[in-house]
């Protein structure tokens, strides 16, 4: 990325959105236009076509049958298959982290998943709602991950994805292991706007998404203290 | 009344009072549960005789139940859980403190409208909108729709009276035989993109609505709000004179009459009624503290956060957000809000959950301060108007904390 904006596809909002997803991008769109980073923010919806050239995909959480159509039309649709081919940057929450490996369960059926990660989800066995904290991969460089969850899936990792963290609070993934990445694709069970939480995060995919080894830092005493206030709450 | 249906509603009047005189509440729930431990039928029978209606939906059915009580008033006494005990026990106790009455209006929460059905078989049920609401707990909004449609189907006589503007309501109410539609209008429409019928997209233009792949569209409404007043069926216009703020309140009214309708009341008659109402267990009440001008508003969920902003002036605004169990934990809710209605304001933030707020408001680019009580708050704002918008916890602290002082 040189001139050109910072583009940023949220996809399908239509379908999937259902605990305040639109923070991702209203956050990332934020700290990209503090550091003088002009952007530009899409909102595609399920009758429309998905734009390949974007830099970076956003997808969020929904309910059990919109997930399976959304599924359905990604894989139809090809256009996050081709700009994953090219690059680019994926952030995939809840439902939608569940959507890009090979197959997960909604209403009790198993489909299809994108198979962009190698990991498979289906149902466990009780609901996981509540705070998720875990240690982050020391790769990603990156401090404690701090959200909150509610699903009713559990994600079985392959050899071709990392997960994201080690579960400190909550279930994630199946307990022990929260999340999955590889290459330019992050997924999380941390649900809605994680982001807001893991301002470290959205800096790592900004990064990732314009090539800057470096960002300037924001002032994030509000999210620091919000982290702080969380961290306390869940400790023993 | 069966003798054990009579020691059971007996018991239950006393217990309620007695929670009461003991400081626990106004008894509206304690009273309910323990009749109930002695007649299970108890609710069943303390509704026989009574023409009742019932009111459900996400959002507005304390204050559409408030003005629909007061336009029944006029035909005899009418029964009621206005305290916002919105479940079978709130009705129960309701029912049992109010002795016999020809009427009844009952706010029912939403996951409870099956049963209530069952049990209270009554004449009409108002069905205002559905829309996410404490997310980490409550059904998802499409199973919420598919529950209603399936209650309704068992009562193929109850007179429906639903929101024609939600697709979600216009598909649960749909099969039934006996519907009065309404248009009251509706600010948030995130979760009805999809069709719950066939899962395609839900297009809309102005204040209509279609399914795209089928034939779900918005029925043809017989009471439409228009401006600051309602067309009846018949297309007369009746001014709405609330001493409620906000457009929503209208559209609340406009159900009211038209469920009054359905009990012989000449909305011309009913829509004087209401003016007489002026405040909903505490909401939309004016204080006045050390020369602020306090109103408080309450907003549980995205949908009311965006009929709140239409009501607010434009004031200092104090926003107090909560996530205790009432509330629902999860605070992901505020990135569904937008507050930009607010850029220009004087915003101050408090609450349980105020570092949550800090970083949404942030992102939106409203400054604010925080500040860490009520009445650091109202000491903190000159003298005049002070707009108070509260989730459903912080709303009662705020209430007490008023009740205390004044």
């Amino acid at each position: 990325m040189s001139t050109e904006d910072l583009r940023i596809v949220w996809i399908y909002p239509d379908l999937l959105s259902t605990y305040g997803d639109r923070g991702n991008m209203l956050i990332l769109a934020a700290r990209a236009q503090a550091r003088g980073i002009p952007v530009e923010t899409i909102e595609v919806r399920s009758d429309q076509h998905l734009p390949d050239s974007a830099d970076l995909y956003l997808i969020g959480g929904g309910e059990d049958g919109p997930q399976a159509l959304a599924a359905q039309r990604l894989n139809a649709d090809g256009g996050l298959h081709r700009a994953v081919a090219r690059g680019s940057v994926v952030f995939a929450v809840c439902a939608g982290y569940q959507l890009l490996g090979t197959s997960f369960f909604a209403k009790g059926a198993k489909y299809p998943g994108l198979s962009l990660l190698d990991l498979e989800s289906d149902r466990g066995p009780s609901r996981a709602v509540g705070e998720l904290h875990g240690v982050i991969d020391p790769r990603l460089g990156l401090p404690p991950l701090s959200g909150f969850e509610n699903h009713g899936g559990r994600t079985h990792l392959g050899p071709g994805v990392s997960p994201l963290a080690q579960v400190t609070t909550g279930i994630g993934n199946d307990g022990t292991s929260e999340g999955a990445w590889r290459g330019n694709m992050l997924g999380t069970y941390s649900h809605g706007p994680a982001l807001s939480r893991n301002p470290a995060l959205a800096d790592l995919l900004l990064r990732w998404a314009t090539g800057a080894a470096y960002l300037p830092p924001l002032d994030d005493s509000w999210a620091e203290r919000l982290r702080q206030e969380r961290q306390l709450a869940v400790q023993p | 009344m069966p003798l054990r249906a009579k020691v059971a509603s007996s018991v239950s009047r006393t217990a309620a009072a007695l929670s009461r005189a003991a400081g626990r509440g106004d008894g509206s729930v304690i009273g309910g549960w323990i009749g109930l431990k002695i007649d299970p039928e108890l609710l069943a029978h303390l509704a026989q005789g009574r023409s009742v209606a019932l009111i459900s939906g996400t959002n507005g059915k304390t204050t559409t139940t408030k003005l629909t009580v007061a336009a029944l008033e006029g035909l005899g006494r009418v029964a009621t859980n206005a305290f916002g005990a919105n479940m079978p026990t709130g009705h129960t106790s309701a029912l049992a403190k109010a002795g016999a009455t020809p009427y009844a209006v009952l706010e029912v929460d939403e996951h409870y409208l099956a049963r209530v059905l069952d049990e209270t078989r009554p004449r009409a049920v108002a069905l205002l909108n559905l829309s996410r609401d404490q997310l980490d707990r409550a059904k998802e909004v499409a199973m919420m729709a598919q529950m209603w449609r399936d209650a309704l189907a068992h009562h193929p006589g109850v007179h429906v009276v639903a929101n024609a503007d939600d697709p979600m309501v216009t598909w649960a109410a749909q099969r039934s035989s006996n519907v009065t539609w309404f248009s009251a209008g509706q600010r948030w429409h995130d979760d009805s993109w999809v069709c719950p019928e066939c899962g395609g997209a839900i297009q809309r233009a102005g204040g209509d609505w279609r399914c795209t792949t089928c034939p779900l569209r918005r029925p043809r409404p017989h009471w439409v709000v228009e401006e600051d007043g309602v067309f009846d069926p018949s297309g007369a216009w009746h001014q709405v004179k609330l001493q409620l703020p906000g457009t929503v309140n209208i559209g609340n009214a406009a159900t009211a009459l038209a469920v009054a309708a359905q009990f012989g009341v000449r909305p011309a008659d009913a829509v004087l009624r209401l003016a007489s109402v002026t405040s909903v267990a505490g909401r939309y009440a004016q204080v006045e503290r050390d020369g602020r001008l306090i109103r408080l508003l309450l907003a549980k969920n995205p949908a009311s956060w965006l009929e709140a902003f239409d009501m607010a002036e434009a004031a200092p605004t104090l926003l107090s957000i909560n996530a205790r169990d009432p509330d629902g934990l999860d605070t992901s809710w505020l990135f569904d809000v937008d507050f930009s209605p607010l850029y220009g304001r004087r915003v101050l933030i408090t609450g349980d959950r105020a570092y949550d707020l800090a970083v949404r408001l942030q992102v939106n680019g409203i400054p604010f301060e925080h500040v860490t009580t009520f009445t650091d708050a109202v000491d903190a704002v000159p003298p005049g108007r002070l707009e108070v918008i509260a989730n459903y916890t912080a709303f009662q602290d705020i209430r007490a904390e008023l009740d205390r002082v004044n």
